[in-house]
């Protein structure tokens, strides 16, 4: 990368926002967390250009109960890449312009059918396949998600042998041993 | 010393060493096999060294860690080629191969399998043909790779216990009418054996098993080869071309090591164990004046009649948690509708097994492409999930092949591997027959909501270099051994003739235990 090229100079000079968010309260993530509210520092973008990406990937992948620190993870992702890739950035940066032309003002202002259907209008765009698939990568792969989506992640890596890998009660046990197996002995 | 470390090495110039190319369940199977009868072999692998303390539980790491990520291409009606066009296949690159990878289902080909043209008769648009072998004759090395593998329900070793996915998996199988599901065979320790632990319900089994409770060449076979003193392992070397001498016998095999340093290794016999993509491309790469259409291609077969088995993906929704994730991730299967039945609309079986995917693959490979509220709302059902995985039998097709994409290079240059699959009419009904299945289990089971997922990248590879009893047929005989080079074997999936109903890693290392031992003879007559 050629880190003189007037793009890198300009998104230097144009970035660094800070994106800011206060977890939900009785979110499993506010007894964790040292504080409710997180700050992002932005490295390529600025700050409407983070909270606009921050409500695309909502928009694109609504999980209404999903802590907006989740989705803040995505754009962490897409600002550390704009920040590595010119074309990137500009990339968002024309795309979040767009979307805002487009809505005749900023597309942050428009109700939830409306964005939606401004979103819907630039499926398939660089922009769009950009922030998507960005989004369904980052998204579900952290443990906000993991949380939220009641998956184990990395706490699973010692095995459910003795920790819950068969402990469904709502359905009969299968019979032993021609269906299931036995436990192993200890 | 390691259990890595090489014990012996053998000079370039060495031309006694039989050279494996490949280390996973073919690859690395042959290879210990050989060297455990004395045989000096070598081994080439394009992956590195990674062990089970390197593996991953973020199943995109373990994807980068693992996997074959070298690009290649694809065309063809497949929904593979829409979705993930650089990505056919989902299998590994490291050393063991796909056998690090895999889930662990340990099935037998069915005997009438084995005579799939005979018993289903002619099938138009298809390749079909039967294997050039005796089942009967593959039994004994069937229970060799049992006894290997540690094989469950074989040996008396007993059956896994079954999870929460597996508990769904039964209620709605029995309330069916299905007469044979359980927790399967598979080659997973249900208790310790081989010096390996058995299994802890980790779920983690396509990021490589923390426990080595699941077979894999990685942790058996390879480590065992080495300590006999008679196999070196080369990892992270590419494989180019595959030499031969005036007489038209393979002779050497150069390859690439990392800093790009071109090196020979002169051979007396050479074995093929790439994987289906890798194997055809490298008899297609190694062209020569003499064999200008590729080594062991004058039947013109090399490539053809790719397989992938014919397959989706059914998740079922309930209103109380499943949480499929916990345990095995092949838990269990259902293997009622792996007969043949021609009255259901096709020809050939499949089989239904548990599956479950982690978040991060439930995003990428749920509905790939997809957005929105409807794909959302369907995750947000996560821990209500169970899942199955349908795999059956798809009809080997002359157009179903791996070419050479010369407009497409890799790293050292060489066209990559572009593979085309069209769905035959007979694997679009299978699949159809089978999403409805799986639909109506999980709904006995008390689903409040099913969905269908498409096809991943193939896991399952297998043709393009078959067997067959004409040379004109296929490009090697019923010992993998190719009908043009005597000393010229193909020792993985690539020698299927037909993908039969089951997993086929089973038989992968069945036929890799009897060709050890017919190369050995071969050796012995002086043959090769």
């Amino acid at each position: 990368m050629n880190v003189s090229s007037p793009s890198r100079r300009r998104f230097l000079k144009q970035g660094s926002g800070v994106l800011m968010g206060t977890l939900v309260l009785g979110s499993p993530l506010a007894l964790l967390a040292p504080s409710r509210s997180w700050a992002l520092p932005l490295a390529a973008l600025d700050d409407h250009q983070g909270r606009t990406l921050l409500q695309l990937c909502r928009v694109l992948y609504p999980h209404a109960k999903l802590d907006d620190a989740a989705y803040a993870l995505v754009v962490k992702q897409l600002d550390a890449d704009a920040a590595r890739d010119a074309g990137l950035s500009d990339t968002l940066r024309q795309g979040v312009a767009g979307l805002d032309k487009a809505s005749g003002g900023a597309w942050l202002e428009l109700d939830a059918g409306r964005r939606l259907a401004r979103v819907e209008a630039i499926e398939g765009t660089p922009f769009f396949e950009a922030v998507r698939s960005t989004t369904v990568t980052v998204l579900y792969n952290n443990d906000i998600a993991f949380a939220y989506f009641g998956y184990g992640g990395a706490k699973g890596d010692g095995g459910y042998l003795y920790r819950g890998f068969n402990d469904l009660h709502w359905l009969p046990d299968p019979p032993l041993p021609d269906a299931s197996g036995p436990m192993p002995p200890a | 010393m390691g259990m890595y470390d090489n014990r012996k090495t053998f000079a370039s110039d060495d031309d006694h060493v039989v050279v494996v190319i490949g280390s996973g369940a073919g690859g690395g199977t042959l290879a210990n096999e050989l060297a455990q009868k004395g045989i000096d072999v070598v081994v080439l692998e394009a992956g590195d060294l990674h062990t089970p303390a390197d593996f991953h539980t973020d199943e995109w790491a373990a994807f980068h860690q693992l996997s074959w990520t070298d690009q290649r291409t694809t065309s063809g009606s497949w929904r593979i080629a829409k979705d993930f066009p650089h990505l056919p296949a989902w299998i590994c690159k490291t050393v063991g191969g796909t056998s690090v990878h895999w889930a662990g289902a340990a099935l037998r080909i069915q005997p009438h399998e084995f005579r799939a043209r005979s018993h289903y008769g002619a099938i138009v648009g298809t390749q079909l043909l039967d294997w050039p072998l005796d089942p009967d004759e593959m039994t004994p090395y069937y229970e060799r790779a049992e006894s290997k593998m540690g094989v469950t329900r074989t040996h008396g070793w007993p059956g896994l216990p079954g999870n929460n996915n597996f508990k769904v998996m039964y209620a709605g199988a029995t309330k069916l009418g299905y007469k044979a599901c359980s927790t399967g065979h598979m080659a997973i320790n249900s208790i310790a054996r081989d010096g390996r632990t058995h299994c802890m319900q980790r779920g983690f089994c396509f990021q490589g098993c923390r426990f080595s409770a699941k077979w894999s060449t990685l942790y058996t076979e390879i480590p065992k080869g080495l300590a006999s003193g008679h196999m070196e392992l080369r990892s992270g070397v590419q494989v180019a071309r595959i030499e031969h001498d005036a007489r038209g016998r393979a002779s050497a095999v150069v390859y690439i090591d990392k800093q790009g340093r071109r090196h020979r290794q002169k051979a007396r016999a050479v074995a093929v164990a790439g994987n289906s993509i890798e194997t055809p491309r490298l008899l297609l790469l190694s062209a020569s004046p003499t064999f200008d259409a590729g080594l062991a291609n004058s039947s013109g077969q090399v490539g053809r009649n790719y397989m992938r088995h014919t397959t989706g993906s059914v998740f079922g929704v309930f209103e109380q948690p499943v949480h499929m994730f916990r345990g095995t991730t092949m838990a269990g299967i259902v293997r009622d509708e792996d007969r043949h039945d021609p009255s259901r609309g096709f020809a050939g079986g499949y089989e239904m097994e548990t599956i479950s995917l982690g978040p991060a693959f439930m995003g990428a490979f749920f509905d790939p492409g997809a957005w929105g509220a409807k794909f959302a709302g369907a995750l947000d059902h996560y821990a209500h999930m169970a899942g199955m995985w349908l795999v059956g039998e798809d009809m080997p097709q002359a157009g179903n092949r791996i070419t050479l994409n010369h407009d497409v290079k890799d790293a050292h240059g060489l066209p990559v591997a572009n593979v085309h699959y069209d769905d035959h009419p007979n694997d679009a009904a299978m699949r159809e027959h089978a999403f409805r299945q799986g639909e109506a289990l999980y709904k006995a089971a008390g689903a409040v909501r099913t969905y269908r997922t498409p096809p991943y990248p193939s896991t399952h590879n297998m043709g393009t270099c078959r067997m067959s009893a004409k040379p004109a047929d296929g490009v090697c005989n019923r010992h993998g051994q190719s009908h043009d080079i005597p000393n010229l074997f193909i020792a993985d999936g690539s020698q299927f003739t037909t993908s039969a109903a089951e997993n086929p890693t089973l038989t992968i290392v069945t036929l890799a235990i009897r060709q050890a031992d017919y190369i050995a003879a071969q050796m012995k007559a002086r043959a090769i």
